[in-house]
């Protein structure tokens, strides 16, 4: 079916409405029903993860040494197996080792997905490991990221620490 | 065949319209994304992994208190007809269900389900936990599903990660793991044609929307699902603070565009109630989609009070069981045409009618 306010291409989006007090059903192509504000399933899936996953891995290189991008490609999660490529094809990660694996890449994606790469919900500890670490500690360790992000000109990440640090203080 | 009254409400407590703002609002639904530490994801695991992962969650919701009764339904076990009834009632997701036509259920697929809470075990991650309650009640909503979550972590070693927060499966849901959707009729705002304007409104203050079933659901009868995009980044308490309070101005501004048609077209919007009423009383045959699109203009004549004697509960009821699977096992198993299943559509709506007008005389 056409889409029946451009005719030309394909009716992707289905709505039913009220118009005038007539029920109906208006069939759309992504781009009319996007128009009018209407986000299509397609759409829904394509953004923000879809479009992003592409460039996953391919922009972290940009500005650093050729040794420290050589090896992304061939990244392997030791723990699943999972590549960059795999995530790349299905948009999921292989197990939880792979958000250490694949850590400079994902930071990238997360920053563009949620607009931000840190978690500032519940902590959580697993039954049996040490307890959280008190907040001294991770003022401390947080203030070394701060440190070592500025030494190394990371200023958009030097500006995440320093809003965690305002957050914990 | 399930057996869907062992479950109490037939795990549809929120059909009883008593949250606030029920007339509007259906349903309030938290979800949380858990995975177990050092396991695979979904995606990758095998049927022995998945078989050992619902054996370890079921040992650990016997001893947490909103779990400890719970239900266990083994997805896998189950034919597709009663998996499509428990999507219908929104108590699992399609994916777990397998009911695209690309996927097939898989192996451990199970839900677990206690009162408003429920666990689905081997979905895209280890457990999703879901709390449902009826009308606009994220704190309710999200109290018990925390509570769950809170003793199951417990006795579970959830994966998470000092920066990224839970790991999830989908970098989507990382960090909180939470989706708070609430699902809410719109159709004043349908009708004054404000609808795109408001929807274009929430999507540039992160959040989204869907249809009534969830991620990749069309929209029908004029529901909407609200809920936030993100899920890192932001505390639990901002994202439900946050949704709460675009939808209490959803919930103003369906308000108003209810008045406004009410001043400027009383006798058409009077009209249109009756007649969708009407069609719902007396026809034969009813389509699911045009039965959900009579159910919002009566349901809109009873917000505004046009129609009397008419209860939510039985509107909700309405909604629930003229979808297509419960229309089928309404009479036992075996094959159904959908002819038939239009038949049965539209007795049920007759039948519930009828009795809702005999309440009421």
């Amino acid at each position: 079916m056409n889409c029946q306010q451009c005719g030309e291409r394909e009716a992707v989006v289905h709505l039913t409405q009220i118009v005038d007090n007539e029920v109906s059903t208006v069939h759309l192509c992504e781009r009319c029903a996007a128009e009018r504000g209407i986000e299509s399933d397609v759409e829904l899936e394509k953004s923000p993860l879809g479009s992003l996953l592409a460039t996953v891995g391919k922009e972290v290189g940009a500005g650093l040494p050729e040794t420290e991008t050589a090896g992304l490609g061939h990244l392997r999660c030791e723990d699943c197996g999972a590549t960059l490529q795999d995530f790349r094809d299905i948009g999921r990660l292989g197990c939880p080792l792979c958000y250490t694996t694949f850590v400079r890449p994902l930071r990238e994606l997360l920053r563009r997905l949620h607009g931000s790469t840190h978690h500032l919900g519940e902590r959580y500890a697993a039954p049996g490991s040490p307890a959280l670490r008190d907040a001294e500690a991770q003022v401390r360790d947080l203030r070394e990221q701060l440190e070592r992000a500025i030494e190394t000109e990371n200023f958009e990440r030097a500006a995440e620490v320093r809003d965690q640090l305002r957050a914990l203080e | 065949m399930i057996d869907l009254s062992l479950l109490s409400d037939g795990g549809m407590g929120w059909l009883d319209a008593s949250g606030p703002h029920s007339d509007l609002v259906l349903s309030t639904r938290i979800r949380l994304a858990r995975n177990l530490a050092g396991r695979v994801f979904g995606v990758r695991n095998s049927a022995g992994e998945r078989e050992e992962i619902l054996t370890e969650v079921r040992a650990a919701a016997e001893d947490v208190e909103p779990l400890d009764h719970a239900m266990l339904i083994r997805l896998d076990q189950l034919p597709q007809l009663d998996r499509q009834l428990l999507h219908e009632r929104h108590l699992v997701s399609k994916d777990i269900a397998g009911l695209d036509p690309a996927s097939r259920v898989r192996a451990g697929s199970a839900l677990l389900v206690q009162n408003d809470i429920g666990v689905m075990v081997n979905e895209q991650d280890h457990l999703r936990l879901q709390g449902l309650k009826s009308g606009f009640a994220l704190e309710a909503a999200y109290d018990g599903v925390n509570d769950a979550d809170s003793e199951l972590g417990q006795r579970l070693a959830f994966a998470f990660h000092p920066e990224f927060g839970y790991l999830t499966s989908c970098p989507t849901n990382v960090g909180t793991g939470l989706r708070a959707s609430v699902l809410i009729h719109l159709p004043g705002l349908v009708l004054t044609k404000e609808i795109s304007k408001v929807l274009q409104g929430l999507s540039q203050v992160g959040l989204t929307f869907r249809g009534l079933y969830g991620e990749g659901s069309e929209v029908v009868g004029n529901y909407f699902q609200l809920s936030n995009q993100t899920t890192l980044g932001k505390s639990e308490f901002d994202l439900l603070d946050h949704l709460g309070k675009m939808v209490q101005q959803v919930i103003t501004y369906e308000e108003q565009a209810r008045q406004v048609l009410l001043r400027d077209a009383p006798s058409v919007i009077e009209d249109k109630v009756w007649r969708a009423y009407g069609l719902l009383r007396y026809a034969r045959s009813l389509s699911f989609e045009e039965t959900m699109n009579l159910l919002s203009g009566v349901r809109l004549g009873v917000g505004l009070s046009l129609v009397p004697g008419l209860s939510l509960y039985a509107l909700n009821k309405l909604l629930v069981h003229t979808q297509p699977a419960h229309l089928m096992a309404s009479d036992g198993p075996g094959e159904v045409s959908g002819v038939e299943v239009a038949i049965r559509r539209a007795a049920y709506v007759r039948q519930t009618l009828e009795e809702e007008a005999g309440r009421a005389a």
